[in-house]
């Protein structure tokens, strides 16, 4: 898999069709992964390809990274989950198809968090939304590396994220305010779940407006609990559950859960779930007339 | 001398609401209620903008933030809006929005969203009167006012 990726990558960059490839290579005691960016044909072989791939290398293919676009047509490789936030990007005019060259890669899962492996696979150590990947097989992209996998989702989605959803919405309205007002006061604004999301590309973030201050910079519960909500509401109907954010974020606040919430309402309300189809508009920018507003008055 | 306490403080607190409504039928319908002279509950305060679909859900937070006890969003009924469709992308985001905040903990008694049309003085007069006697009722929104006071520790 690795070798017809490093052919592939050296085909690619010698004849010109791109002029980066973004991909994983491995750091310097190979305990771990990390992105690198090949712009020379005789560095191909460093790309590897493995469960510590974790990463969504999309992020690179946004604004927020004038350097990397300034190199040229990039190729990417991705994961299924990675080209979804791909196609969320393309139904949003943040980049064109043709402007970018997808090598799908065939995944049957990755960890969670790297430093949980130990040289296997083991479905206890891989993240929620691996186990109901309805995209192991890239479904958009120019050319698809890895044997055909033969997995298939479960009907009802399972997992951690979604008994803790389960969970919550069983709860009380008193008991969720604690439970997040919990979580959420250890936010230490770094910001770091925006940085990692390759669907937070604002040039000028919300949180950096200060005439007037929406949202207080100062790390207390207060302002946490606005940035958090924001983020959450800016994310509906586009999010696609990658779990970059929570991976990213130096407390672990579990912001899959919120994310992953909006997921299953939107799926509910509008019937919609992003990052399948770069041709159906996203669900807040269109409306239906008929959508349920039996809580309003 | 206990139930004078208590009775005082029932009927001390009165609550902040704000309502966002947009110009054309709610702010028009709240305007009707006042020339033709019907008595509502004074606590609440309108903020007048051009259509629900300039409703962003962060004035809402930021009102909640602001010491607001329980805030209204309202607009024209379906199919009436001025901008034709504003009303409808209001509609898509507050169920968003709506679950969102249900899903945080908000108490959904203090967070309502209302069609009133220019011609409903009497359904604006009910709406507010039975927002504020039943925000009076549960009291101050401490919860997000604690908030605060945990910041200046």
């Amino acid at each position: 898999m690795e070798n017809i990726l490093r052919k592939k990558a050296k085909e690619l960059l010698e004849t010109g069709a791109v002029k980066v490839v973004i991909g994983y290579g491995w750091n310097r005691s190979k305990t771990r992964t990390t992105p690198v960016f090949i712009t020379k044909p005789e560095d191909a072989d460093r790309l590897v390809f493995n469960p510590l791939c974790v990463n969504n290398l999309s992020v690179y293919l946004t604004r927020k990274f004038k350097d990397i676009q300034a190199l040229g047509k990039p190729a990417i490789i991705a994961k299924g989950c990675d080209i979804k936030n791909i196609v969320v990007l393309i139904t949003e005019a943040q980049l064109q198809r043709e402007d970018v060259f997808i090598i799908g890669m065939v995944c049957e899962g990755t960890v969670y968090k790297q430093e949980l492996w130990k040289g296997e696979l083991l479905p206890q150590i891989m993240p929620t939304k691996c186990h109901n990947c309805g995209v192991r097989n890239p479904h958009v992209a120019d050319v698809i590396i890895g044997e055909k996998s033969t997995f298939v989702p479960p009907e009802k989605p399972t997992g951690m994220v979604f008994d803790k959803i389960k969970d919550i919405d069983s709860k009380d309205q008193s008991a969720r305010w604690g439970f997040w007002i919990n979580e959420f006061s250890r936010c230490v604004k770094c910001y770091a779940c925006r940085q990692v999301c390759s669907l937070c590309y604002c040039e000028r973030c919300i949180a950096e407006k200060n005439m007037p201050q929406w949202i207080e910079t100062s790390a207390h519960p207060r302002g946490n609990l606005s940035w958090n909500l924001t983020r959450a509401m800016h994310l509906v109907g586009r999010c696609t559950f990658c779990g970059e954010c929570e991976r990213a974020c130096p407390v672990n606040i579990p912001l899959n859960l919120i994310n992953q919430k909006m997921i299953l309402v939107v799926k509910d309300a509008f019937n919609f779930e992003s990052g399948y189809d770069e041709k159906t508009h996203p669900p807040m920018i269109v409306f239906s007339p008929d959508d349920k507003d039996n809580f309003i008055k | 001398m206990t139930e004078h306490t208590e009775q005082t403080e029932s009927c001390g607190f009165e609550p902040k609401i704000m309502a966002f409504v947009c110009n054309w039928c709610t702010y028009a319908g709240a305007d009707l209620a006042g020339t033709s002279r019907m008595e509502y509950r004074p606590n609440v305060r309108i903020i007048k903008l051009p259509c629900t679909g300039r409703i962003d859900p962060l004035f809402i937070i930021k009102a909640f933030e602001n010491g607001a006890d329980g805030v209204l969003v309202s607009g024209c009924h379906p199919g009436d809006c001025h901008y034709t469709t504003g009303n409808y992308h209001a509609r898509r985001r507050w169920i968003g929005f709506k679950n969102l905040m249900e899903f945080t903990g908000i108490d959904m008694r203090r967070l309502h969203f209302s069609w009133v049309s220019a011609s409903e003085a009497i359904k604006w007069v009910d709406l507010i009167n039975g927002i504020t006697d039943e925000i009076k009722k549960i009291g101050p929104f401490m919860e997000y006012k604690g908030l605060k006071e945990k910041a200046s520790l």
